[in-house]
């Protein structure tokens, strides 16, 4: 697998986008993303996710700030940027009476390209799509109609590619797919940012990890580092009999009794394993006070966990 | 990095070209049958009864004005669709997301509109020739004064097509104003014929121009001086180009 480089594919700084009706879709972001990387965008909807693809991709006129892909200012050598940028919408737009073959050698017609037959048979092939190259894209399935747009944006083989909710309203079955062929991009080395609602496809697939809300990037790392930095462990364990209350000997931080006095729980840690030694502390000080008991329940706090925790302690800030 | 893309440009002339394929036997039926429609009803029922207008008789005096009748509404009206139903149907982003800029976006779509109005032309030229024998004085100057019109008046509908918000916007210029002018514009009569004052009020309308522009190409002989009718056809194309590169620039309603 390729891995990812510190060196800055795109530089996104101070970007700011106010739509004409006034809302603040995009607040002074600032990001940055590495070459070879799998940058996860995560956040609510209406966060300001396809409004930053669409202001990289050049959908949308921002308001201020610069961004920089490939060490071209977008704003002035757009030409060069775009070429070698790729996009697949959320919404699966394109005309849908063109063949399958055809539509994706206009893709790479309309980028500049000389027409290259060989390298839209790998492409339609690597997607599946060779023997359905003549078919009509109004014809396919959706899961089908998402790979033809996939195509398309392969087709000026970009080195940045966007993929905007690519797995959304699709089954589990083709999502799971959807996951591999990202990941086959990734292994060619294109560096790809993908939006997603499902955290479960940025835990899978992601380096790194943005969570947006309202325009405002919360929060950018390795997902690994955030998940050790902000998750938490969690264990609830079933006494066997009630307790009055919480006994010196196992009082510690992040210990408490449920209201029926019948269930300890437990939350702390930090994601590296913390957590799991203090909750094997806090049983083996259970069995040294004498208090029995029937099961336990442990878990790690996931990304969606933070993410979750995340956008509501921000809210919580703002309502505040 | 080059400032104009051919290959762009081709792909989307080859594209909305194909486009316009898919429908050929309804494009190409509908302007013989108006035409012919035409000629049968001011040609043949009222023609017989009308004087020669500038020694050109009726049925072929009219064949210029038939033409650009149907080469202002098919040409505004597919490079208006041509821009617009991308925006409707979202797959515009492509071609905002490529490295092409207004030139080849221009010459892509505008180029396309242009040679399916040549196509047109010819089909209504030949359908003509059915009813009425015509000959054309100035061959070369007709074919470029139907491209200079047909390259204006794609323009006005790429405008169109990119301030219309809805179906109703994109033919309501077309429908309400183009096709009454050109009605009104001396395509079945000369303005000469106008009692006053509605011949000095007719010269008020543009249209006026560009039928008897082409109609000089024809015949050599026309209401208004083709220098005036070639002015104003290229101001309104300057005009149009414009207007266009500012759209380009800002990004109105393209990248709002």
């Amino acid at each position: 697998m390729n891995s990812p480089s510190m060196q800055p594919i795109l530089e996104i700084s101070g970007l700011t986008k106010r739509y004409a009706g006034g809302l603040l879709a995009l607040d002074n972001v600032d990001l940055s993303i590495n070459r070879g990387e799998l940058f996860a965008l995560l956040g609510p909807n209406g966060a300001g996710k396809t409004t930053l693809i669409g202001a990289v991709c050049g959908l949308v006129r921002p308001t201020s700030g610069t961004i920089r892909a490939f060490s071209h200012d977008l704003a002035t050598d757009w030409r060069s940027a775009r070429s070698r940028i790729g996009l697949v919408p959320q919404e699966l737009a394109t005309d849908m009476f063109e063949p399958v073959e055809r539509a994706v050698s206009y893709s790479r017609g309309l980028f500049g390209l000389a027409p290259d037959k060989a390298r839209i048979e790998e492409i339609l092939r690597s997607l599946s799509l060779w023997d359905k190259r003549n078919d009509r894209i109004m014809t396919l399935s959706g899961g089908m109609k998402r790979r033809v747009l996939i195509a398309k944006a392969l087709a000026h083989e970009p080195d940045l590619l966007f993929l905007d909710e690519p797995t959304a309203g699709v089954d589990v079955e083709l999502r799971r797919d959807m996951w591999k062929l990202i990941g086959a991009m990734r292994e060619r080395g294109v560096t790809i940012i993908l939006t997603t609602h499902y955290i479960e496809e940025a835990e899978e697939m992601a380096d790194r990890v943005g969570i947006i809300r309202k325009g405002k990037i919360l929060m950018v790392d390795d997902k690994a580092a955030m998940v050790s930095r902000l998750g938490t462990t969690e264990a609830h364990i079933t006494l066997a009999e009630p307790l009055a209350e919480i006994p010196a000997q196992i009082a510690m931080p992040g210990v408490h009794l449920d209201e029926e006095r019948r269930v300890l729980s437990y939350r702390g840690g930090d994601g590296s394993g913390k957590g799991k030694a203090e909750v094997a502390e806090l049983t083996k000080a259970l069995i040294r006070a004498g208090i029995d008991y029937t099961g336990i329940d442990i878990s790690e706090s996931s990304l969606e966990d933070i993410f979750v925790d995340l956008l509501e302690q921000r809210e919580a800030e703002s309502v505040a | 990095m080059t400032f104009f893309n051919a290959r762009s440009a081709w792909s989307i002339y080859k594209r909305e070209l194909v486009r316009f394929l898919r429908t050929a036997f309804q494009s190409v039926l509908s302007p013989v049958l108006t035409t012919s429609l035409y000629f049968i009803v001011f040609g043949a029922a009222i023609g017989g009864r009308m004087p020669d207008l500038g020694g050109v008789n009726y049925a072929a005096f009219i064949i210029p004005g038939l033409l650009m009748l149907t080469l202002l509404g098919e040409t505004t009206s597919n490079s208006s669709f041509g821009i617009y139903m991308p925006r409707f149907t979202g797959t515009i982003y492509e071609l905002l997301s490529a490295p092409v800029g207004v030139a080849e976006t221009l010459v892509g779509f505008v180029g396309a509109a242009m040679t399916k109005s040549l196509i047109l032309a010819s089909i209504i030229l030949a359908t003509a020739m059915l009813f009425v024998d015509y000959t054309i004085a100035h061959p070369i100057l007709a074919i470029l004064y139907i491209m200079l019109v047909a390259a204006s008046f794609s323009l006005f509908g790429f405008i169109l097509g990119i301030w219309a918000d809805n179906f109703e916007k994109l033919g309501i210029i077309p429908m309400l104003i183009l096709t009454p002018l050109t009605f009104l514009g001396g395509t079945f009569y000369s303005i000469e014929m106008l009692p006053d004052p509605w011949g000095k009020i007719a010269l008020a309308n543009p249209i006026v121009y560009l039928v008897n522009g082409l109609r000089w190409t024809f015949y050599g002989t026309s209401d208004v001086a083709i220098g005036i009718s070639l002015g104003l056809t290229l101001g309104f194309l300057t005009i149009c180009v414009a207007i266009i590169a500012y759209i380009f620039k800002t990004g109105w309603r393209l990248r709002d």
